[in-house]
């Protein structure tokens, strides 16, 4: 008993680029941090950090686009505990990482003590002009809010200055070999705490992604994992960005999808299709060529060493 | 100033644990499947924790655990709490009943209490609510409310107890809409708000207008109301911020009294192992005001049937009713067993779609 003509693949497209994006922002900010050679565990802590930070900032300047900047700030300054933990103090890499996101959990729940239940105001979405009255792509990809096309600025961002600008060269410098670009006389820690900042308030944009625009609304554990998958992604991705893009519209559409043909009646059994999303994305990645994680990664760096 | 009240909280904290060794008092611990303020399920667990704590004052310490993941980890949790010297223990999902279980056996003094589950042992008793009873409330609504006739569901596990709500639900909202059909989809967690929210928005393209959740958040009321014409219902706990639309009415689980009697029993040395299945008739399931969005001949059919349920006249699962494959399940005017219900792994006539295995 199927009937997929209830599933409107137009609709399908454009939601599976919104249900990416968290996953996308999160991914994206965790991959410059492991390019500049620092391995951070806490995204899913600095997510929700920053989930509920921008909806705390968004209720009482009534602004979503202030409460997004708030959330990356949340996002930064959570990750520069990190930073000072695993750069200054030289503490381990994982296991800070791991308290990040236990800590980050709890001080959200503590935050968001007076948010729960309250809505957000709607954030509008931004039709690109005339683009978005192109019949069929138009919806898909030029009708949505401004965070969706903030995520794909991003990754084209990332991917131009790791590539083409001399400080992209020092940070993968600095994530491959900290002893040589040491020598050559550029400051590791400086960069990967710039590196960390960045990944943070990259994890903040996501997880205020969902507390603002996805779910709408604040309730403890929010992210539900969502930082995890976004870890496991920048791994699957090789640590390039465009196959990130890939990894996490592959990742958002397959969810969408699994729940589009339960909803359809699909004849496939139940268990199959949930698990359907984390398949593809580790298939799909793995297949293309894997990369090599960078050089230092997860490695504490001192001058004297 | 917040710095200084988070030392303070530390402070009453570690005084509260070291007078717990002084004073013979009784420990009451909670392990829940969500955070405590989701809004929901573990939101109602939790406030029947703090009624326990405001009945009884200093002759009981309550302590909880959250967002415990149904699997090994609640056993170690368990165990934990029985470490740490309590009486008695509320596990408060499906998915702990083997872990509970196990720690019992290793622990015969102490006292515990499986939520929602049917293994019992003597030191396990098992308490539910029947749940069904507010389902039949919501499909006799909802069978009236839609005008696309499609009724989204949003399934969390494919067990028994979510079964008989799928089915209670389906069976009262026929009665009243002979064209209404349900969409289920199975989104395999209790409690992750993204993925509800996408689940009850995929159910709203497909042109579901009233949307039914089993699930904690209250993401899916989110995604209603941002779509603005889709009825919503709360789920475990009133939801009332978004009342009087999208959310119309909602199933209340209220556990407090039944927290206090046994802990009560416990103090008193009478405890038992029972098993206890509470519905309408005793309070352990509420109905939510129904909205004025509702109109008022729904409202008031809806209520009468509440009314018939409390006064134990009328049974959501009275025949003539027949399974998805055809067989009879019920003859006419028989009332489904409760073992018939607890086990149920089935779909009545009408409902599509298999129930995954």
């Amino acid at each position: 008993m199927m009937d997929l003509s209830a599933i409107n693949p137009i609709l399908l497209l454009a939601s599976l680029m919104v249900a990416a994006t968290p996953i996308l922002l999160a991914a994206i900010g965790e991959l410059v941090v492991e390019r500049a050679g620092v391995l951070n565990l806490g995204v899913e802590g600095m997510m929700i950090t920053g989930a509920v930070c921008g909806f705390i900032v968004t209720i009482n300047a009534g602004s979503p686009l202030l409460g997004f900047a708030g959330a990356a700030l949340g996002g930064a300054l959570l990750a520069l505990v990190f930073g000072v933990l695993t750069q200054v103090l030289l503490s381990n890499q994982v296991a800070t990482g791991l308290a990040l996101t236990l800590f980050g959990l709890g001080f959200a729940a503590l935050l968001g003590q007076g948010y729960i239940g309250i809505k957000a105001p709607v954030i509008p979405k931004w039709p690109v002009p005339v683009l978005s009255d192109i019949p069929v792509i138009g919806p898909i990809l030029f009708n949505h809010d401004p965070v969706v096309y903030l995520g794909i600025a991003i990754i084209a961002s990332v991917w131009a200055f790791l590539g083409y600008s001399r400080a992209g060269l020092i940070l993968r410098a600095v994530g491959e070999n900290h002893d040589a670009a040491h020598a050559l006389g550029y400051h590791v820690i400086r960069v990967r705490l710039l590196a960390i900042m960045f990944g943070g308030a990259c994890a903040g944009l996501g997880g205020a992604y969902l507390s603002l625009v996805r779910v709408p609304q604040w309730t403890e554990g929010l992210t539900a994992g969502a930082g995890w998958i976004a870890l496991a992604i920048v791994v699957f991705a090789s640590w390039r960005p465009w196959r990130l893009l890939l990894g996490a519209y592959l990742f958002g559409g397959v969810t969408v999808l699994q729940l589009n043909l339960q909803a359809a009646g699909m004849a496939i059994p139940v268990a199959y299709l949930s698990m359907a999303p984390y398949l593809a994305t580790i298939l799909v990645l793995v297949m293309m060529r894997a990369g090599r994680a960078p050089g230092s990664l997860a490695q504490s760096f001192h001058a004297s060493r | 100033m917040k710095f200084k009240k988070l030392l303070a909280g530390t402070g009453i904290a570690l005084a509260l644990a070291t007078g717990a060794f002084a004073q013979d008092k009784t420990t009451v611990g909670f392990v829940y499947v969500g955070p405590v303020g989701d809004g929901g399920w573990t939101y109602e667990h939790d406030k029947g924790r703090q009624a326990v704590e405001a009945h009884f004052g200093d002759a009981v310490e309550t302590v909880f655990v959250e967002s415990v993941p149904e699997g090994p980890d609640a056993e170690r949790v368990i165990t934990q709490m029985v470490l740490q010297g309590a009486d008695l223990i509320f596990t408060t999902s499906f998915g702990y009943m083997d872990a509970t279980i196990n720690v019992a056996e290793r622990f015969p003094d102490v006292k515990f209490e499986h939520a929602t589950g049917y293994k019992t042992a003597d030191n396990v008793a098992i308490y539910n609510a029947r749940f069904y009873e507010g389902r039949a409330i919501q499909g006799h609504i909802a069978g009236q409310m839609t005008e696309s006739n499609i009724v989204g569901y949003i399934g969390s596990y494919p067990i028994p107890e979510v079964i008989q709500g799928i089915n209670s639900a389906f069976i009262h909202a026929r009665e009243v809409n002979p064209d209404v059909e349900f969409r289920v989809v199975w989104a395999y967690t209790w409690f992750d708000p993204a993925k509800e929210a996408e689940a009850a928005t995929v159910l709203i393209e497909q042109g579901a207008d009233v949307i039914l959740q089993h699930t904690d958040s209250t993401a899916p009321q989110a995604a209603a109301q941002a779509a603005g014409n889709v009825v919503t219902f709360g789920q475990a706990s009133d939801m009332s911020e978004f009342a009087p639309f999208p959310r119309v009415s909602s199933i209340i689980d209220d556990w407090a009294p039944y927290y206090i009697a046994r802990t009560q029993a416990v103090i008193d040395g009478t405890w038992e192992s029972t098993d206890t299945w509470d519905g309408i008739p005793e309070g352990m399931v509420s109905i939510g005001e129904i909205t004025e969005a509702v109109p008022a001949e729904v409202k008031a059919s809806a209520e009468a049937m509440i009314a018939a349920i409390r006064a134990g006249e009328y049974h959501p699962f009275t025949g003539p009713l027949t399974r998805q494959d055809g067989s009879v399940w019920l003859a006419d005017g028989e009332v489904a067993s409760d073992g018939d219900l607890l086990g149920m792994n089935f779909y009545v006539e009408g409902l599509t779609g298999d129930i995954p295995q």
